[in-house]
């Protein structure tokens, strides 16, 4: 039994719920913090300093909007202090060249730039927002600065048969890495699976395609790309395992496994305002719950795999199976994975090209 | 791929060293880091776009003098090819009409 509590390697710090895009998959909650309740500028800096302290490398600055905070300048600076690798994960909007400029003196990094779509139309019904435009202008401004540049597509159903163009896209960008997303369905993904999840046939021809430019692109540019658990035949190493190596702060300070944490009932989750980050990360009732291999039931318990995938996801045995504490029902050993199957048979049971266009579920802008 | 003696590598944008005072040293990049041991160390600082590959490894042949100097040159060639290929260095060559082929 493996009962050594390694250090968390990375902060995923959301800085706010407040977002000028509508994504159909985004991964916040449904239930979205406003304003009022976001933690002040001083309780995100000493959070960076004790993450520092504890062990982490890198912290990616997300939301939401991270633009959205007045203060994001000062926390990049702050973080990049505490000896941190800062990222940035934004869609770019609204940002001006001013306040990218001041973004990199600070000590920016990496930018994770995110895109719906090579097409504006297209990218448009995703977001809620047209903004294809305003998103390539600001990778012609990052170009004037030496940063890591990240081109983030998010795939599925609606967009997958038009990866060739996002490919190119990526590759006429500059950008240094290329990340394809398949959605995973959580929060708002969850909502809107059924329009979202794609046939077996254009996870295949994806798969090939993204195989193809990983070796042709070797080098020049590193591209990486996630696979739709749905259709795995073991599930992903969520997280990297809970507890294991990421710690997750809400816009209002509460410490998180994982993006979706919250949707598992009963869980209480410790908060930054209360808590030294270093307390939370060993001792907290919420991190301990499914660290290591002690919560595993069959068939992890014995698995071989058991080391690899962490018994996969916690909040997707939630969602799927109703326990959070079961094998992750994508798992083909899992008692559950009939759910699955039965999810992706209907899937697959009329073609991706949609009869009409989909009753989609749009994420709003909390006050 | 295999570097040129001639050509000078310097980490890729977004990619750069942890700060001295914390222990181990990593090679940071977008979303990942590498843990640099002692040798792997040696050849990062020196990938900073005015060593040539020639130059770190004769600096790396003297640090290392007890071992073959035929197998450090591999090493090092073998270790700047895997970041070139995680996109971790760009190769600068500034003359490349002089350049021996």
């Amino acid at each position: 039994m493996t009962s050594t509590i390694l250090n968390p390697l990375a902060l995923i710090a959301e800085l706010t719920h407040r977002c000028p895009l509508h994504c159909v998959y985004c991964s916040n909650p449904l239930e979205l913090k406003s304003r009022r309740g976001e933690l002040s500028t001083e309780v995100w800096k000493r959070v960076l300093r004790e993450a520092a302290a504890a062990g982490v490398l890198q912290v990616d600055f997300t939301g939401g909007e991270p633009l959205a905070r007045p203060d994001l300048v000062e926390l990049v600076r702050a973080a990049r202090a505490a000896g941190l690798y800062v990222s940035l994960i934004t869609s770019g909007v609204p940002l001006d060249e001013r306040r990218l400029a001041e973004l990199v003196s600070a000590g920016l990094d990496h930018m994770q730039l995110s895109f719906q779509g090579a097409q504006e139309e297209a990218a448009a019904e995703i977001a809620g927002a047209r903004v294809l435009a305003e998103k390539l202008q600001v990778v012609k401004w990052v170009h004037a600065h030496r940063i890591g540049l990240t081109l983030n597509f998010v795939i599925h159903r609606q967009n997958l048969d038009r990866l060739e163009e996002m490919i190119a896209l990526g590759e006429e960008s500059g950008a240094g890495r290329l990340e394809f997303a398949h959605v995973q369905y959580y929060g708002w993904a969850f909502a809107n699976r059924e329009n979202l999840l794609p046939t077996r046939e254009q996870v295949d021809r994806s798969i090939a395609l993204l195989q193809q430019a990983e070796a042709r692109l070797r080098g020049k540019v590193r591209v990486e790309y996630v696979v739709p658990d749905y259709y795995a035949k073991y599930p992903k190493p969520c997280m990297g395992g809970w507890g294991r190596k990421l710690m997750l702060i809400t816009p209002a300070g509460d410490a998180l496994p994982c993006h979706a944490a919250q949707v598992i009932p009963g869980l209480r989750f410790p908060n930054v305002k209360d808590q030294p980050l270093r307390e939370i990360w060993t001792s907290s009732e919420v991190f301990r719950k499914f660290r290591g291999e002690e919560w595993m039931p069959e068939p992890c318990r014995s698995c071989d795999r058991r080391a690899q995938d962490f018994g996969g996801c916690r909040c997707q045995a939630f969602l799927l199976a109703g326990d959070a504490g079961v094998t992750d029902p994508v798992c083909t050993l899992s008692p559950h994975r009939a759910m699955v199957d039965e999810i992706i048979a209907a899937a697959n049971a009329a073609p991706a090209e949609a009869a009409a266009k989909p009753d989609w579920l749009y994420r709003p802008n909390p006050a | 791929m295999n570097p040129e003696m001639h050509a000078r590598p310097r980490l890729a944008a977004g990619c750069r060293l942890s700060e001295p005072n914390r222990d181990p040293r990593m090679l940071l990049m977008p979303e990942r880091a590498l843990r640099l041991n002692g040798p792997s160390l040696e050849i990062v600082l020196r990938c900073d776009g005015r060593h040539t590959v020639q130059q770190i490894i004769t600096e790396l042949q003297k640090i290392y003098s007890k071992a073959v100097p035929e197998r450090v040159e591999k090493d090092i060639l073998g270790y700047l090819t895997l970041l070139h290929d995680q996109c971790a260095l760009d190769f600068t060559i500034e003359d490349a009409a002089a350049a021996p082929k």
